[in-house]
């Protein structure tokens, strides 16, 4: 078994009380599935859309990030999964992906004797 | 939360307050994918938008005149906090609801708005829902909604729920906009189904706030409030376990909810007072004598016949003037029921209506004209506006068929 991110972006904003409340449910159940197979390391948080920014050697802060919104990382999940093919199925039921939003797919580096 | 976002942010910031509302909405739903449902989740959202309510102000309190009322309160920090904590209480919001609802039944803006603003601000539809409960286009509703957010921005100031005159005179406006409310959820014209139970609740639950405040509570209200008792009570039979419409005529009479016929009758004794009698006391007299009645046959038509007379005098349209041909029918027989439908002035009003066609098929079934009876619930048919208006009237025409099978027999 070996670990992965899954970086959720983007994702609609502005919908009414009941198709929130569906969408809720939706993520509930997955995560409550993938949690009963056994994926989930570490079901991980929400994120503030904006914070602060800090760059290089003279460790500038600005306020940030800027994305466009359809790329803002709204959360993350540390999944378990047989390789990086049985990762991206299962981030494939992730609600995100019915309001335009994404999933990013990224394998933890392993340190390899 | 929009009413009291509203008196916080003056009506002028309607577009900020439902802005603040649609934040919390969609904060609420990014924790709460991650950490489940808290055990309140409405307290939540409340002191999620009253943070978010803070912060605007903070933020703002310079570059945005807020509510008026509210001016010296919102500029210290030391008041500003507690002042929006109280006005987040409980006791308070109920207030803030009737101010909305008043507020929402502009003068100047034509009944159809007022109700659709009730409906997306009051009771949150979208305005896909909105356009649905008229059966008009997003387009057109999103345009109506917008322009009567307009004139209520320009209007200054929440309506004053303390000032009787004014409550007084906007009053029979806020009444029409619950029945209307009510009317669409128990007989709507949507095209996915007849009865929509939401809008029935929304509106009792509307009503039921006006009864508690001292100047809404006046006996109109009380029979407005009582005809929807009435009429929710039949809703358990009005559709069938399969999701068929079942008209009066039809009904499992045993469905009905006893104890909404109770409160009815209750609400319409606290109704007969006063001098004035209102299009809502006759039709929730009518309702009632629905209500008491075991049986089609056992009830009492030939008041409900008078009693529509004197709402064609009070509020004729054209529907009440089927009702009450209908009524006719009932008690003299169907070809003084075919006469009086016949009567009825301006028929091409009703033309677009599937149920007036639909009456005159009735009383022709009765009367053993079968081919005429299949026509006009053809014809009504064709009208049919969703699924279960379609299937009751295909019945009509099955029935039309098997009885003049029958006969030919």
């Amino acid at each position: 078994m070996s670990e992965f991110v899954f970086l959720y972006r983007g994702g609609e904003a502005g919908r009414s009380p009941e198709r929130i409340q569906q969408s809720m449910q939706k993520w509930m159940a997955w995560f409550k599935e993938l949690s009963q197979n056994g994926h989930i390391k570490d079901q991980g948080q929400p994120l503030e859309r904006t914070g602060k920014v800090v760059k290089g050697k003279q460790k500038t802060v600005t306020d940030g990030p800027f994305a466009e919104a359809k790329d803002i990382v709204g959360g993350y999940t540390l999944i378990e999964a047989r390789d990086l093919e049985q990762a991206v199925e299962l981030s494939k039921g992730c609600p995100i992906l019915e309001v335009e939003g994404g999933v990013e797919v990224r394998p933890v580096m392993k340190l390899s004797m | 939360m929009i009413a009291v976002l509203t008196r916080i942010f003056g009506i002028s910031n309607l577009v900020l307050a439902e802005d603040v509302v649609q934040d919390a909405f969609c904060r609420a739903l990014e924790v709460w994918k991650f950490r489940g449902m808290p055990e309140n989740p409405s307290a939540w959202l409340m002191a999620t938008a009253k943070n978010r309510a803070l912060d605007v102000l903070r933020r703002e309190r310079t570059a945005r005149t807020f509510a008026p009322e509210l001016g010296r309160f919102i500029e210290s920090e030391w008041t500003l906090a507690p002042t929006v904590a109280e006005l987040f209480a409980a006791h308070t919001i109920e207030d803030d609801l009737l101010r909305m609802m008043f507020s929402c039944c502009h003068p100047r803006l034509p009944e159809e708005a007022q109700v659709a603003l009730v409906l997306h601000i009051l009771c949150g539809f979208s305005v896909d829902e909105v356009a649905n409960a008229f059966v008009s286009t997003h387009a057109a509703t999103e345009k109506r909604i917008a322009r009567a957010k307009k004139v209520l921005a320009n209007s200054q100031r929440l309506f004053d729920v303390e000032a009787p005159p004014d409550v007084s005179e906007r009053l029979p406006a806020v009444q029409r906009a619950l029945y209307l409310l009510f009317n669409e959820g128990y007989h709507g014209a949507s095209p996915e189904t007849a009865v929509r139970l939401e809008l029935c609740q929304e509106a009792m639950r509307l009503t039921g706030l006006l009864l508690k405040h001292p100047l809404g509570s006046i006996p109109s209200t009380h029979a407005l409030a009582a005809l929807m008792c009435f009429n929710a009570a039949r809703l358990p039979a009005r559709v069938d376990s399969s999701g068929n419409l079942s008209l009066l005529f039809d009904q499992n009479r045993s469905q009905w909810d006893q104890d909404l016929v109770a409160e009815g009758l209750r609400l319409l004794d606290a109704s007969a007072t006063g001098s004035e009698l209102t299009e809502y006391h006759l039709e929730a007299g009518i309702a009632s004598i629905h209500a008491r009645a075991l049986s089609v046959e056992g009830t009492d038509w030939e008041s409900i016949v008078s009693l529509y007379d004197a709402l064609m005098t009070i509020r004729p349209s054209p529907v009440v003037a089927l009702n009450r041909a209908i009524a006719i029918g009932e008690s003299e027989g169907a070809q003084r029921g075919l006469e009086a439908i016949r009567a009825i002035p301006d028929p091409e009003r009703l033309v677009r209506y599937p149920f007036y066609f639909a009456a005159i098929g009735t009383f022709e079934l009765q009367s053993g004209k079968y081919e005429n009876a299949r026509e006009h619930f053809q014809a009504a048919l064709a009208l049919a506006r969703n699924p279960m208006e379609r299937h009751f009237l295909e019945q009509r025409v099955m029935a039309c068929n098997s009885a003049s099978a029958q006969q030919a027999l």
